[in-house]
């Protein structure tokens, strides 16, 4: 009973004490440092692993959320950023933040092994690329058949009215791979073709989703019969053994970089510094080339299994600079047009 | 004649004026230290971020102050305004439906003998146990694309607010039942001999006598329902499709665009309905008190077989129903890969290999419900006390219960968005709890505070009021009567409280989401995230993680209980 | 110690008041040492109240109260000296009957063996030396208000206050306690105040009544004194049964009530002041002739309540007495043969009536 009082008394002289005295509990490292990232969350286990392999004394706090979000996030952050390096967000929306001037300028050691294309343009870059990722509609043979629906070859198949209902897509205000399919389409079908299509592709659609990858895996479990998602999120879930075709349409598939930039301002540039160089590695690389089939580092890249032929061929010459320069105008239009049929998110 | 008018003018010391000063002992001066710490305390927890919250919705994005554009910008998003009338039209709805069958299924608890009672109003806590996320998913299972009885919806989509409602009212059932089963266990037996007496048919005997007896329970229930309903996230979120409510545009709003303003206004919106629900429920609260002063004689339910059997198909066809929920969930946790792949395996409570978190999250939701039960319990107990014994300084005691009051009325995403605000403040010199489990601890404390307050503070006013009284007169200090009787009294009570907190600690989903930081990611955050990733299965098998963790943390809190009781037996039986 | 034995506690100009309402107006009053005080009256007039200030639980609005010669109107009540007993007992409930007893030793740093021998004696000074391991939920009313005062004495208050410490038993164990506290008073001789509403309790256990009504005394004094000479027709009608009849003064020594002329004691009240005038029904002589017989009435029988050893009757009197109430022994009732509706003759001896003036 003594105790019990010895604790009540505790209590009245502050419980916010004893509350500080559990925060505290947490081990505070040297190095801790806060990574945003959109990168899938199975990955980045891996990738925090190996690099700690290399650099045991950097702790990284993940931050992870989809690309719409941690986006967002960084935006609404602006004055009081928490972030100290982003590892892993599109290309697009890195270069958006480098336009509100909140990245910090870094030459990783080995820049000049990347591939050109994977990496910002200006000297020292603002942000180094790490692989891209692609554009593709998962379509679920077995629930397609059930519902008499055709496979379709090309975006524009996917507006014919068989397809009420069975389409799921993610709302590109959270999604970066829903950016990157309704940038997309603004390139193929330029700007009022695009929103055409996109108007009757809208009709078409059951429900938008906040994540990427879910509606292919929407589509892997027979949730809904067609889900336009990301090749490798196809490829994946066709291997755990989902009756997947993943289909390239043919007018041409879009496509994003993720990336690295170092968050300007932050207090932890040393450690920021190191990752962003072990980030270009050929190892990082290797790292990347298990969840992206395109890499940065030339060479590395490796056969993904049922990762579909040709993809390469099926990208779109992407307008990076259109992209980002257009990012918030179309994601306004976008969510003013549509967003009623918007999951929650 | 009134005394006062007797008294001359002079002898009578202006109103208020306060009495003799008597020195104050330093028990007195400890009370009310305490006071003014818990006071303050709460003050800081519940009444500055919710000033935040407000302050923010009149700012725009740079933190100029724009009176009320923001609202009218809301006002006129037509989308934004669906989600008014679906929320509303989704509680109303859940109300009824659940107003109807808790009263049937309280009723055949109460007032029959029916068999298996026990067992059934066991089976009707379930979901108690569970997050709310975890009907909307086993709906799925039983009722979406692939769903085993799909059929059964004649071509509607589950993905809606058909889903909505379903789920809805499988998760807040117990609470219903619960205060309808109080409401109809208080039922005086002279009323109905009375009305036997009188050869009243039975059916008039259930309109004039059982019904405006229960009538406060009713429509308490029916505030509380709609309530908790409307204020729900983790429900719509996972079921809704595309049918926007409330709750969804406030998380849509904040995390999805990380419009902060427009996330204040919409929760202010969002706040408007569950305070007009508590304000209506606390006025029904106070009637019903008028109703029970009066010493009734308990009713004893006799046999009937017709309406006995009857009541029972009904109580077994719902207990039937929740069973299946949580027995799908369980199921399809287990399913390699739905509908593909029926063969079991543990494939899905790989955690560490999903979005969400990881078998870290189960352990922090642990963490963090064990610290809510222990820190909680205490402050909480700890207020209360203050409240009902601190002598003198009455309106320090006010303050302290009205502050206490106040988190019934605030929907937990509310309360979410009003920390982001209050602790993610440049200048605030608490910021550095944000991103902490002490934030976690701290919001769910505050999220479920009054309940567990007025659990204590009904414990504490059945003791003797004068135990102080004759502490005082035997020159006792106040902390060893506290802990020599006071606590050891009420000990139940406490354990109810810690184990309500655990309970809900466990399963609370909406003013979490907004404070989790990577390390501190819980157990019902990782459903919901999950879920948002596609990975429904994995998402099953967490919220079972929870139910299963709830089951035993409930099991081991009633072992102890009866222990206590048996143990302290002598002296509690009168 | 007290510092004269005439007064132990003085209470002077002491006035409580609850927002408009005064619950305790300009009270004074003295207790002497030693003395055994019942604070009577209904519910509501402030007898609680003033027990309450007493101990310093709800401190009076102004006015002071000095006990043993110590001003301690403004001490916490931690710092005053009295022991208290309440109407529900208020026993520690997870306290065995020891423990309770105990609970203001264990405070004084006596030694333990010291503790048990005091406990052992209060208990068996209030009647319950066996039962030191029971708990109170284990015992009957009547002991547990033992306990309870057994406690109270544990720590030699200087003043014991007695809260109705009675209303909560039954008749049967109330007249036994009633008894016991006052010899437990006799052997101990503590300052006791007892705030009870029952009147009997209050005659039967007091040294002195201090009879209270909307905050005032109306009375203080020996329980004879309350009865037989009640200070205004308040505490008439409120101790005992009383009769009341509506007159005039007409010359000193005279009262008309209706067309009929009451001689009795008039003191200074001036001729046609409206006028009181009581009798105790006891008081009212029934007799079969005797009409010549100074104030001799005749009345008749309106209806009879059988009580047991006696009986109570209701008379109408001439115009102007109203209906009276008179009791008879059944033997009376026997040799006057009453029955509803007999006339027979009421004498008022002179004696027996008070009068007070109708503003009082």
């Amino acid at each position: 009973m003594k105790n019990l009082v010895y604790t009540m008394t505790q209590l009245s002289r502050g419980v916010l004490g004893v509350v500080l005295g559990l925060m505290l509990a947490i081990p505070v490292s040297a190095e801790n440092l806060t990574v945003y990232t959109a990168v899938e969350a199975e990955d980045l286990k891996r990738y925090a692993a190996e690099f700690n392999k290399d650099h045991p004394d950097i702790k990284i706090r993940w931050v992870r959320d989809s690309t719409g979000i941690v986006t967002a996030k960084l935006l609404a952050e602006k004055n009081n950023p928490r972030a100290d390096i982003i590892w892993g967000l599109a290309a697009t929306s890195l270069m958006l933040l480098q336009s509100e001037g909140m990245l910090q300028p870094y030459a990783p050691k080995g820049l000049g092994k990347l591939d050109s294309k994977f990496r910002d343009s200006a000297n020292p870059p603002s942000w180094t690329g790490m692989d891209a990722w692609i554009a593709a509609v998962c379509v679920n043979t077995v629930e397609a058949k059930k519902n008499n629906l055709p496979t379709p070859t090309s975006w524009m198949d996917l507006t014919d009215p068989v397809y009420k209902g069975h389409l799921v897509m993610p709302n590109p205000n959270s999604s970066g791979t829903g950016f990157l399919d309704v940038s997309s389409w603004l390139q193929i079908y330029g700007e009022r073709g695009g929103w055409q299509f996109m108007d009757n592709l809208h009709k078409n659609i059951a429900w938008y989703t906040h994540s990427g990858s879910k509606p292919c895996k929407q589509a892997a479990r027979g949730e809904t019969p067609i889900g336009i998602s990301f090749a490798f999120r196809g490829a994946k879930s066709k291997a755990a053994g989902a009756p997947l075709e993943i289909v390239l349409p043919k007018e041409g598939v879009g496509w994003d970089m993720e990336a690295t930039a170092i968050v300007k301002g932050t207090k932890k540039l040393a450690a920021a510094q190191t990752l962003a160089d072990w980030s270009i590695t050929k190892k990082a690389n290797v790292l990347y080339n298990k969840g992206y089939a395109v890499v940065a580092y030339p060479g590395v890249a490796k056969p993904v299994k049922y990762f579909p032929a040709g993809i390469l061929e099926a990208m779109i010459d992407n307008d990076f600079e259109f992209a980002a320069v257009n990012r918030k105008r179309i994601l306004a239009q976008w969510q003013k047009r549509y967003d009623g049929k918007s999951e929650a998110k | 004649m009134s005394t006062a008018d007797s008294i001359p003018a002079s002898t009578v010391p202006a109103r208020g004026a306060s009495s003799v000063r008597i020195k104050l002992s330093r028990d007195d001066y400890a009370l009310r230290t305490g006071l003014v710490v818990v006071i303050s305390l709460l003050a800081i927890l519940v009444v500055l971020p919710l000033y935040s919250l407000l302050s923010k919705s009149l700012e725009d994005m740079d933190g100029n102050f724009v009176g009320l554009q923001n609202f009218q910008e809301y006002f006129q998003t037509p989308a934004l305004l669906t989600s008014i009338t679906n929320s509303l039209s989704v509680a109303f709805f859940s109300a009824i439906i659940v107003l109807v069958l808790a009263f049937i299924y309280a009723y055949a608890l109460t007032r029959t003998k029916m068999p298996f009672r026990l067992f059934f109003r066991g089976v009707a806590l379930i979901p108690i146990l569970a997050p709310s996320l975890l009907a909307a998913i086993s709906l799925i299972y039983w009722f979406g694309t692939q769903g085993v009885l799909k059929s059964w919806l004649f071509g509607a989509s589950i993905y809606g607010p058909i889903g909505v409602i379903m789920a809805s009212c499988f998760w807040v059932f117990p609470h219903a039942l619960m205060i309808l089963i109080t409401a109809l266990s208080t039922a005086d037996a002279r009323l109905y001999e009375a009305a036997e007496a009188l050869r009243t048919p039975k059916w008039r005997i259930f309109w004039t006598v059982t019904l405006p007896g229960a009538k406060y329970g009713i429509l308490s229930t029916g505030f509380i329902v709609f309530t908790l309903v409307i204020t729900d996230f983790g429900v719509p979120k996972v079921i809704g499709g595309n049918f926007n409510v409330l709750a969804t545009d406030v998380y849509k709003q904040v995390v999805g665009q990380q419009n902060f303003e427009m996330g204040a206004v919409v929760s202010l919106v969002l706040l408007l309905p569950a305070v007009a629900a508590f304000i209506a429920d606390r006025w029904v609260q106070s009637k019903q008190v008028a109703l029970l002063s009066a010493r009734a004689v308990p009713f004893q339910p006799k046999s009937e077989p017709l309406r006995d059997w009857l009541l029972f198909g009904f109580c077994a066809t719902i207990a039937f129903i929740f069973l299946a929920m949580l027995g799908m969930a369980a199921y399809a946790s287990f399913v390699t890969f739905w509908p593909y792949n029926l063969t079991l395996s543990l494939n899905n409570y790989d955690f560490d290999l999903m979005d969400g978190g990881g078998w870290e999250a189960y352990f922090n939701s642990i963490r963090m419900a064990i610290y809510c039960a222990v820190f909680g319990s205490g402050l909480i107990f700890f207020g209360s006390y203050l409240v009902e014994k601190a002598r003198g300084v009455s309106w320090l005691r006010t303050i302290l219960h009205l502050i206490a009051m106040m988190p019934l009325a605030i929907p937990g995403l509310v309360l979410g968005i009003a920390y982001i605000f209050f602790f993610n403040h440049p200048d605030n010199p608490l910021g550095f709890l944000y991103g902490t489990m002490g934030i976690l601890v701290i919001s769910t404390i505050v999220h479920f505070y009054t309940v567990s307050h007025l659990t204590s503070l009904t414990a504490l006013k059945q003791l003797d009021p004068e135990f102080e009284t004759v502490s005082l007169s035997l020159k006792t200090p106040v902390w060893r009567t506290f802990g020599k009787v006071t606590l050891p009294v009420c000990l139940p009570a406490l354990l109810d409280v810690a184990s309500y907190l655990f309970l809900n600690a466990m399963t609370t989903v909406a003013a979490v989401v907004f404070l989790y930081s990577p390390e501190t990611m819980l157990a019902s955050i990782a459903v919901l995230n999950m879920d948002d990733a596609g990975d429904i299965a994995p998402a099953a098998a967490m919220a079972l993680m929870i139910v299963y963790t709830s089951a035993i943390f409930r099991l081991l809190h009633a072992l102890l209980t009866r222990y206590l009781k048996r143990r302290t037996q002598v002296w509690r039986t009168r | 110690m007290p510092e004269s034995k005439q007064n132990f506690l003085r209470i002077d100009n002491l006035t409580k008041h609850f927002g408009e309402f005064v619950a305790v107006q300009e009270l004074s009053l003295e207790i002497n040492d030693g003395e055994f005080i019942c604070f009577l009256g209904p519910s509501g007039c402030g007898k609680t109240t003033l027990l309450r200030a007493i101990a310093g639980l709800d401190p009076q609005s102004s006015g002071s109260i000095t006990q043993a010669g110590k001003d301690i109107s403004n001490l916490p009540p931690s710092q005053r000296d009295f022991g208290i007993v309440f109407q529900s007992y208020a026993l520690f409930p997870n306290l065995t009957v020891f423990q309770n007893v105990a609970y203001g030793l264990e405070n004084q740093k006596i030694p333990k063996p010291e503790i048990r021998k005091q406990v052992n004696d209060l208990l068996e000074l209030v009647g319950m030396p066996e039962q030191t391991g029971k708990y109170p939920a284990q015992l009957s009313g009547g002991q547990q208000q033992r306990v309870a005062l057994a406690r109270a004495l544990a720590t030699s208050p200087g003043l014991l206050l007695l809260d109705e410490p009675l209303s909560a038993l039954d008749a049967r164990v109330r007249a036994t306690l009633r008894l016991e506290i006052r010899s437990l008073h006799e052997r101990l001789g503590v300052t006791t105040i007892l705030v009870t509403h029952d009147q009997e309790e209050a005659l039967s256990m007091a040294d002195r009544i201090v009879v209270m009504n909307e905050g005032r005394i109306e009375q203080v004094g020996t329980p004879e004194e309350i009865y037989s000479a009640p200070a205004s027709p308040f505490v008439a009608d409120f101790i005992g049964v009383m009769n009341f009849l509506q007159g005039e003064v007409t010359n000193s020594g005279k009262v008309l009530i209706g067309e009929n002329t009451l001689d009795c004691e008039t003191a200074n009240i001036p001729e046609g002041s409206k006028v009181r005038v009581t009798v105790r029904p006891e008081d009212i002589l029934c007799s079969a002739d005797d009409k010549n017989a100074a104030n001799s009435f005749s009345v008749k029988v309106e209806s009879v309540e059988f009580l047991g050893s006696f009986c109570r009757l209701i008379l109408s009197g001439p115009d102007g007495f109203g209906e009276l109430m008179t009791d008879l022994s059944t033997q009376q009732v026997h040799e006057l043969n009453v029955t509803p509706e007999t006339t027979f003759t009421a004498v008022f001896p002179a004696r027996s009536l008070k009068v007070f003036p109708e503003s009082l």
